[in-house]
């Protein structure tokens, strides 16, 4: 982590926080991710309910089903909980028209209901995604971004320190100085999770659904417990990494967007001053 | 409340970059990027499955209750209901194209073949999925009997189900044809294939989406170019909605 002596503005240091790699591979998965997840939402609406097991279809009996009664109120069913999701899930409003069909059209891509266009868009997406986070990978193991910047060092994972954190982050206070400059360990688990567990949860369960691949790596069903199941992994796993967005986005802008995008975009961080008391 | 809204807004900002991306994709070198991402996608799940790997096969405990029928259910012709209530007695299955000897095959020829049964599971494009019990006769065995020539690159299935105006047909390539579990099935669950399921005569193609499991089969051609059929696509599907020619995502 060097510094800038050249860019420091008033008295506040600023660092080379970002590399290049972190950097190009945060944008190319903001492309990719975002394809991802709205086409993923075309695909689910050709047939909105999930299952558990090796087969599911219509006669069968969906954990999860987002549809519409005759009268036209949308809902969203999880077990035996059904919730009224009218004007957003099951049945909304187009162009002052009502529409019956599970996710609305400003959630997907594309935003009519097209399922060979949707899945075009998918397995694009899916490339970018597998591709580029590979490289990535590979490459954060090789310079060794993985083991210093976000494996947790010893007494980080301590109950004591844990707890710390999240009364940190329940108090929005958050780190000021060098400090500023590592991630916090509740960070480097959401990143570990996303990294190692959510990402490659997602490219499995997603392979794990191609008629191909249950031939040739028949493990993966095996893993997930039969093809439906890993749809319904998917699905769940996507869902998940929405969650991970929204947490992200709002630690974003509460921890000073300007400063926090420039660093991911031009690698510069202007670590905040200590406080003076 | 304050998700949804957060969730709106990212939605919102997310649907302006990405409908621009929606317009660059609908031009025509997009469309040669779909295409050629369709073949990178074939090409790479080829890389890693050998040409025999199987298909799971499940026990009759593991079948699914009831077995949705989608697409067509019948063929909705004079001609086929007539066919229907013959018992299909004189249904032929021709054989036409890149072969040796062209062949117009009664069901009974088919059924004194060797036959192999399957449980195995039909995955929809639209998601869903379904396992049930096919006996047919290996496709491998027809295209023995019509001696297929070398310049031959694909089989394709004509259909006597038409969905508006034009008939049924899909494609495969000679790998997925010569699949020891692509099979003509003419029984179903144990029973002879239902009028809902493509009596009386279907493709179980495995490795591949269900609407490449071509129903009311009556014609296989072998030919070298899929641009002389249809839309030149390839499948009724990918003329009519552009779904991908290769059916194993």
């Amino acid at each position: 982590m060097k510094s800038l002596p050249g860019d420091t503005v008033t008295d506040a240091k600023v660092v080379r926080r970002h590399r290049l790699s972190t950097r190009a591979w945060h944008w190319l998965n903001v492309v990719a991710v975002f394809t991802l997840l709205m086409s993923g939402l075309t695909i689910f609406n050709a047939h909105p309910r999930l299952y558990w097991g090796q087969y599911g279809a219509n006669p069968d009996d969906p954990w999860l089903r987002i549809g519409a009664t005759q009268s036209g109120d949308g809902y969203l069913r999880i077990g035996t909980i059904r919730i009224d999701t009218t004007g957003v899930l099951g049945s909304w409003q187009k162009d002052g028209r009502q529409v019956v069909r599970a996710f609305p059209h400003w959630m997907t891509l594309p935003a009519h209901y097209n399922l060979a266009e949707g899945r075009k868009y998918h397995f694009l997406g899916a490339w970018l995604l597998a591709i580029c986070g590979v490289l990535y990978l590979l490459w954060s193991l090789v310079n060794r971004h993985v083991g210093r910047d976000l494996l947790p060092e010893r007494g980080e994972l301590a109950p004591r320190h844990l707890w710390q954190d999240v009364k940190n982050h329940a108090r929005l206070r958050f780190p000021r100085g060098e400090a500023a400059v590592r991630y916090n360990i509740l960070q480097k688990l959401a990143y570990l999770a996303v990294l190692f567990v959510l990402l490659p949860a997602m490219v499995l369960s997603g392979l794990g659904m191609s008629p191909t691949m249950n031939a040739s790596w028949g493990w993966i069903l095996d893993l997930f417990g039969g093809r439906q199941s890993a749809r319904s992994v998917h699905f769940i796993a996507a869902m998940l990494i929405v969650l991970f967005i929204l947490v992200h986005l709002a630690m974003v802008v509460l921890a000073g967007p300007v400063n926090e995008i420039r660093s991911m975009i031009t690698g510069r961080f202007r670590i905040p001053p200590e406080k003076a008391s | 409340m304050t998700i949804s809204r957060r969730g709106l807004i990212t939605g919102l900002g997310a649907g302006l970059t990405l409908g621009g991306c929606q317009k660059i994709l609908e031009t025509g070198p997009a469309d040669l990027l779909a295409t050629s991402l369709d073949r990178f996608t074939m090409g790479a799940q080829r890389l890693v499955t050998p040409r025999t790997a199987l298909a799971r096969e499940y026990t009759r405990a593991e079948r699914s209750p009831d077995f949705r029928a989608n697409g067509s259910r019948t063929a909705d012709t004079a001609e086929y209901r007539q066919h229907l209530a013959e018992g299909f007695a004189t249904w032929r299955l021709t054989v036409t194209g890149l072969v040796r000897q062209g062949q117009s095959l009664p069901l009974e020829a088919l059924r004194q073949m060797p036959a192999h049964t399957q449980i195995t599971r039909h995955d929809c494009v639209e998601g869903w999925s379904a396992i049930g019990e096919w006996t047919g006769t290996p496709l491998k065995l027809i295209l023995d009997r019509a001696g297929v020539l070398p310049q031959a690159r694909y089989v394709l299935f004509e259909c006597a189900d038409n969905f508006g105006e034009t008939p049924y047909y899909e494609s495969i390539d000679l790998i997925e044809a010569y699949h020891p579990q692509t099979i003509m099935a003419w029984r179903m669950n144990g029973a002879a294939l239902p009028e809902r399921h493509g009596a009386p005569l279907r493709l179980r193609v495995e490795r591949q989406l269900g609407y490449k499991h071509a129903k009311y089969v009556k014609g296989i051609v072998l030919t070298d170019d899929l641009a002389r059929f249809g839309g030149g696509k390839g499948g009724f599907w990918e003329d009519r909605a552009g779904y991908q020619w290769w059916a194993g995502i």
